[in-house]
């Protein structure tokens, strides 16, 4: 070992440059954030939690096509459907199961109505899995509940699409 | 251009224009397709040539077995030394024609044709019933330009009520004029008429009337697009989520081919399959329609009635038990057995055998109480062939109406009487038969005046090449069945209708169980009784045990305090009646051979599977034989077959009519002079699937309530 290196041991060199280090942190921005009360930002193009929307009118957008169904991959979609009172088509059933879905994005892409979409929720964790078995209602009440937010997001795709 | 089609639907209407020209007198034209050299029957379109080739040329109003109006323009194909495209479903083929389909030319054509085709065409593919088996959106995929270029207002048309069985969405009708030439060529209803012209051209009924025809569901079928589709099965399901199984159908004795579709358990709908020598490619109603009724009144578990007199769910454990009790000392002549409309021949055979176990000769297949002599195959099947009839020139019918009996055989009349030539003979209560007919009368006695020359359809018999005579269950199921069906043969043979080559004597049967069960001789054994006995002796409590097998269509009422045990699928007159049920499997839940009027055997295919603990029906036959101590010498389905095809060697082809050899059968003897009635009067309601079927109700309803209530008026 050489003198210098000797004296730079002596003088807690490399202690005191790493604390520095540590100590400018102190006044950079902080990339962590406190979790469940702050959020980080998310992409317009986000695949959360799923959603089945309304027209601005309140009629239900889903006129069960069924081309979701067809084209997901985890076949976590069940749709059953009938002709409505006044004739038109719809579902009387809308099934996903939440964990089998492999959030692909593929189901809002098929959809001609945009009426199933992945919201930018992703906070729907549960205690047990009977609650991801995710009906109609759910999914409408999803949707009437995140609506401003995925307008929004769609809007914003609406260039590239 | 639409304009233009209007002119081309009226040349239309002339009739079979594509039939082949057999004379072979012409030479065999010579062509040449994309460079391959081939020669084509004369007569043969370019389209159809491309056909026979494997060349995919785009149509949609171009079908086999309709006329050629050239109406959709988007078959077009090059043709050397021709200035534009040709319309090759319109063109025949020439001699050193030189054709083309896969040029720049042909391509631009067809993208262009297409986007006509397309600029009326609603986008609503998300909820048309059509989506995933649709001509136009494929060809549109394949042929179609990649975006549209119109931007103008689409027209639309109202829809327009067709009835209970299809439905319309006349927007998107690209007017091919497919339904219009069905309901005219193979429905023989002309109900049906394309009016209005250009831009406001639709199709539709004259008067806004339901469609009244046995064959209305093809119409949903030959259409293109999804302006015609099927009604019950509105936005049920989509054809990808479809597992599909070919099959037949059993509601009448023609054995239509048919594919049933079904989605998980459930059977959505039934779709005609193509055979050539059964039903074309068409099927009626009852048996496009009638699947709803697999849904309801099932019998899921079996039943025993208990001693205050209700059915109480048991287990087979049990039902077999309680009808082990009832048997044990019971003479052989004390049990009897009757097959129903539905049984399948397996069943037949195995319920045969264990009846010969017991040692009881009282079983009969004939429910309706037929008695006339069964001892010669060809005194009860349909000999001249259903593609026979195609050969026919002249048919006396008796005791029958085809129309209702058996739709696709009726079909195969009109259309030999489309080729011109063909006289029919009715004798039988007047009914429109959708083709002209000859009256002679409903009196049976009319058979003996033509027996003896002295009626006025005598000549045409006399003269014809290929006279064919076809009497009806209904005719022969009558008192004096067996002396009609004496006169029959003796007609027959008097104008020569039996030959070599062509056996022109033809019994209609109803029923799908019928001709299997009188080839395996499922009827009175020595000093056994026939139906009408049977039920007799069980009014008179000399029936012990009466099992029946799917027979529903008996007065249950008569039975006195007879233990009956029911073995069928459906809750009808004979579980209502029944003291133990065995739950069995209907025609789309079993593998089961079926003989159809011609003799032809054929199979059905399982589809899906029997509900609850319904079984198999020759495994419950097979369990109960154990139980009773008897057990039948099989374990598989293949083990019976192979014994009952050494029995009957007949059951040992499939899709093949053996000729049935011509030997003397039946006697003479008075005729009751009661009119002479088809065997069916309410179409859509003959057996206990139709029955419970809500879209044959609906049917009912529509067409013969309300046409009563027009003959009121």
């Amino acid at each position: 070992m050489s003198m210098f290196h000797s004296v730079k041991r002596f003088l807690l060199i490399d202690i005191i440059k790493g604390m520095a280090l540590t100590l400018s942190y102190m006044f950079r921005r902080r990339v962590t954030i406190n979790y469940p009360f702050e959020k980080g930002p998310i992409g317009p193009r986000f695949r959360g939690e799923h959603a089945l929307r309304r027209y601005p009118n309140g009629e239900e957008r889903c006129i069960a096509c069924k081309l979701c169904e067809a084209i997901c991959p985890a076949q976590a979609i069940t749709i059953e459907a009938e002709p409505r009172e006044d004739g038109s088509r719809r579902t009387t059933r809308y099934d996903i199961d939440m964990i089998k879905c492999i959030y692909c994005g593929l189901c809002q892409e098929a959809c001609p109505v945009d009426a199933i979409v992945e919201g930018p929720n992703f906070e729907y964790a549960t205690l047990t899995r009977e609650e991801l078995y995710y009906n109609k209602d759910k999914l409408l009440a999803n949707g009437d509940r995140w609506e401003p937010e995925i307008a929004a997001n769609l809007a914003k795709e609406a260039p590239y699409r | 251009m639409l304009c233009f089609l209007y002119s081309r639907i009226r040349f239309s209407v002339t009739r079979n224009t594509h039939a082949i020209i057999e004379d072979t007198s012409l030479l065999m034209p010579k062509l040449k397709i994309n460079d391959i050299e081939l020669e084509v029957a004369p007569g043969t379109s370019v389209l159809q040539a491309c056909e026979q080739l494997g060349i995919e040329v785009p149509r949609f109003c171009y079908h086999d077995k309709l006329s050629v109006p050239a109406n959709c323009r988007m078959c077009l194909v090059e043709v050397e030394k021709t200035p534009k495209p040709q319309a090759s479903c319109a063109l025949p083929c020439g001699e050193g024609m030189v054709v083309k389909t896969n040029t720049p030319v042909v391509t631009r054509a067809r993208k262009n044709v297409m986007e006509m085709l397309l600029i009326n065409h609603p986008l609503d593919c998300p909820i048309c019933d059509q989506g995933g088996e649709c001509d136009l959106q494929d060809q549109a995929v394949a042929y179609g330009f990649d975006r549209g270029r119109y931007a103008e207002a689409k027209r639309a048309v109202k829809d327009k009520e067709l009835g209970p069985l299809v439905k319309t969405v006349m927007t998107r009708c690209i007017h091919c004029t497919r339904c219009v030439r069905f309901a005219d060529e193979i429905a023989g209803m002309p109900e049906l008429g394309a009016f209005g012209r250009s831009e406001h051209m639709e199709i539709g009924t004259y008067i806004e009337k339901a469609v009244s025809s046995e064959l209305s569901g093809n119409l949903v079928d030959v259409c293109p697009v999804g302006a015609l589709t099927n009604k019950p099965y509105a936005f049920e399901a989509r054809p990808w989520e479809l597992s599909k199984t070919e099959t037949i159908d059993v509601l009448d004795a023609v054995g239509s081919n048919i594919r049933v579709d079904a989605r998980g358990q459930e059977v959505m709908r039934v779709l005609p399959r193509l055979h050539e020598d059964v039903n074309e490619e068409w099927i009626n109603d009852k048996t496009r329609y009638a699947c709803d009724g697999l849904k309801r009144q099932r019998l899921d578990k079996p039943y025993i009635r208990d001693v205050d007199g209700k059915l109480k769910p048991a287990n087979w454990g049990e039902a077999f038990a309680a009808i082990a009790r009832q048997i044990k000392g019971l003479p052989g002549e004390a049990i009897a057995a009757i097959a129903g409309n539905l049984a399948d021949a397996e069943s037949m055979f195995a319920l045969k055998q264990l009846m010969q176990y017991l040692k009881s000769p009282n079983m009969d297949c004939r429910q309706d109480g037929a008695l006339y002599d069964v001892s010669q195959r060809a005194g009860y099947t349909f000999n001249t062939t259903i593609s026979g009839i195609e050969k026919a020139d002249v048919i006396l019918l008796v005791g029958t109406n085809p129309r209702l009996e058996a739709s696709l055989i009726n079909a195969r009349i009109r259309k030999r009487w489309l080729r011109g030539g063909l006289k029919v003979g009715v004798i039988s209560e007047q009914a429109d038969l959708t083709y002209p007919t000859k009256y002679l009368g409903a009196n049976p006695l009319v058979l003996d005046e033509v027996l003896q020359g002295r009626n006025a359809f005598c000549d045409l018999l006399k003269n014809a090449k290929n006279p064919m005579i076809i009497v009806g269950a209904g005719a022969l199921a009558r008192k004096d069945g067996l002396f009609i069906q004496y006169r029959v043969r003796k007609i027959a043979e008097t104008y020569n209708m039996v030959r070599d080559g062509w056996n022109g004597f033809n019994v209609l049967q109803t029923s799908a169980a019928r001709v299997a069960g009188l080839d395996m001789s499922f009827v009175p054994g020595q000093n056994g009784k026939s139906t009408n006995d049977i039920i007799a002796a069980a009014q008179n409590g000399k029936i012990g045990l009466l099992y029946l097998l799917g027979a529903d269509e008996i007065d249950t009422s008569k039975l006195g305090s007879t233990f009956v045990v029911y073995q069928g699928h459906h809750g009808d007159a004979g579980a209502n009646r029944a003291d133990v049920i065995l739950p069995g499997s209907a025609y789309t839940e079993k593998n089961a051979l079926y003989m159809n009027t011609e003799g032809r055997l054929q199979s059905t295919r399982r589809a899906v599977f029997p509900p609850g603990e319904a079984k198999e029906d020759w495994q419950i036959i097979r369990a109960l034989s154990e139980v009773l101590g008897q057990a039948l010498p099989y374990d598989t389905l293949a083990q019976l077959r192979q014994k009952m095809v050494q029995s009957h060697a007949l059951f040992a082809r499939l899709d093949h009519v053996e000729p049935a050899p011509w030997n003397s059968f039946a006697r003479d003897g008075v005729l009751d002079p009661a009119p002479l009635q088809s065997s069916i009067s309410n179409f859509y309601q003959t057996d206990v699937i139709s029955r419970s079927s809500p879209t044959m109700a609906a049917c009912v309803e529509t067409f013969l309530k309300s046409s009563v209530a027009e003959a009121a008026e």
